[in-house]
């Protein structure tokens, strides 16, 4: 086994090939914002508590402060940046616009994201559920009610 | 963060050959070990990355009864797997009451029982007293702000808890942790895995350096199981006590019964003797079952502040009786 201070990486982001030389410590967050400059992607505790860095992670979403970029070496990466498809909002964006999921608007990425992958897990029962689910991204403004209203929007949007 | 060298296995042997080397770690979920190296909880110089290695995320019945699962099984995945789910509905309820979606895609049920205390003096981001950190320094917690701390198996050098759910279910379930060494393979009983604090409060678990969980195994399933979680907010938190119960019903009769609290001492706490006392009693007489839970709290002992929690241990396991009984097959 080869051990490396510094190594190169190549991922998958929002559907490019991206290949970088990197530090053993950084992270797949400190890659995306400091590396590529996708500052989509917000760093709020840098611990695992709030949320705001989430992403999606070979599809699965995953707070990207926790994740080492050298772990995610061949990984595909989904941010807020690759969402929107030709200029048009994803029906999860939209719904956070027209729910006033938001104040100061820095969780709402990592709400998004985690929104997304959340609906395609399916855990979208009840209320209950939903916010069961969508408890690992915390909202300073207290936008629960909204955030689950666009939540349930999106569903159906989805749906219909 | 201070720099560390990173290494990644590509296969077992070569993981146990370099794990035993000097100041070198395995990485698996990472949802801890990121937070030690930020803290300086842990300064490695190697890190060994397992999360390439194949074939160890299954999770497969065993013939004659009972689970493997993979120790790199991310915890959501454990959780949801239907096996689980239906045959050890504790272990699968204490998983989801764990952590958030996010972090339980990314941890892993192998790495799960490493984790931490919570202890504040413990994680703290300067320098405190406190045994498990620096040996030898005091615990700032034995007179400090202790009310989340233990009430079962501490002493004067460390009197901080082990918060892991999926550990405290796997106790109750008589888990086996299955590990490999240089040195050769080992079977480990989940209750013997975490260790009180004696004079060594830094020694956390019965592993020798560089030694590794491969596998988890859960005997004959228990589906009359329950995990009851007590928090100060209702997702996304630790727990303040938390009571794992696996029941053996014959008709509404208690045949055998498993319990083990959490986040009571620094390893998952069996209630041994109520265990005993509660064969032959019917899983509907609150009353008998209230008395005994209360009577295997002998060995309890407050902080200056954690005599509640001793009531709300006791609490906890009455309830989580009852959920046990209810859960249907």
């Amino acid at each position: 086994m080869e051990f490396r201070q510094h190594l190169t990486v190549v991922l998958r982001i929002n559907g490019l090939d991206r290949q970088m030389r990197v530090d053993a410590r950084t992270t797949l967050l400190d890659l995306l914002r400091e590396h590529l400059a996708l500052t989509g992607t917000k760093k709020g505790c840098n611990f695992g508590e709030c949320g705001a860095c989430t992403v999606h992670l070979n599809g699965r979403r995953v707070n990207s402060c926790l994740v080492l970029a050298a772990s995610a070496d061949g990984a595909e990466v989904t941010t807020i940046e690759g969402l929107a498809a030709a200029g048009k909002l994803h029906p999860v964006q939209q719904a956070f616009i027209d729910h006033d999921a938001f104040q100061c608007g820095f969780c709402t990425p990592g709400q998004v994201m985690s929104t997304v992958a959340l609906i395609r897990e399916g855990h979208t029962r009840s209320e209950a559920e939903i916010r069961e689910w969508m408890s690992g991204n915390l909202c300073r403004c207290s936008s629960y009610p909204q955030i689950v209203a666009a939540v349930e929007a999106a569903i159906r949007v989805k749906e219909g | 963060m201070d720099s560390f060298a990173y290494g990644r296995a590509s296969g077992i042997e070569d993981a146990l050959a370099e794990g035993s080397g000097p100041n070198t770690v395995f990485l698996a979920g990472g949802t801890e070990l990121l937070n030690w190296l930020r803290l300086g909880i842990a300064k490695p110089e190697r890190v060994i990355d397992l999360t390439q290695l194949t074939g160890l995320a299954e999770i497969a019945r065993l013939p004659g009864g009972g689970l493997r699962i993979g120790a790199l099984a991310r915890l959501n995945d454990v959780a949801l797997n239907d096996d689980v789910a239906r045959g050890y509905p504790v272990l699968s309820q204490a998983i989801l009451k764990s952590a958030s979606a996010q972090l339980r895609n990314l941890a892993t049920i192998g790495g799960n029982p490493f984790q931490k205390t919570r202890c504040g003096y413990f994680r703290a981001e300067e320098a405190l007293p406190c045994n498990k950190r620096n040996p030898g320094s005091g615990c700032s917690a034995l007179n400090g702000i202790n009310d989340r701390h233990a009430i079962f198996g501490w002493n004067e050098s460390c009197v901080a808890t082990q918060p892991s759910d999926p550990a405290t279910a796997l106790v109750a379930l008589d888990a086996i942790f299955v590990t490999v060494h240089r040195e050769g393979e080992r079977r480990i009983e989940a209750t013997d895995f975490h260790i009180l604090p004696g004079d060594t409060p830094h020694i956390e678990n019965a592993l020798r350096h560089g030694e590794l969980i491969v596998g988890i195994e859960l005997p004959a399933a228990a589906p009359h199981s329950a995990y009851l979680k007590l928090r100060e907010r209702e997702s996304y938190e630790y727990a303040v006590v938390s009571a794992a119960v696996a029941l053996d019903l014959e008709g509404e009769r208690i045949s055998r019964a498993r319990i083990a609290l959490g986040s009571v001492a620094l390893k998952p706490w069996r209630l041994t003797e109520a265990e005993h006392s509660l064969v032959g009693v019917s899983a509907n007489d609150n009353a008998a079952i209230r008395k005994i839970i209360e009577g295997s709290f002998g060995e309890a002992k407050a902080l200056t502040h954690s005599a509640y929690k001793i009531t709300l241990a006791k609490n906890a396991a009455v309830r989580a009786v009852r959920l046990a009984a209810r859960a249907s097959p």
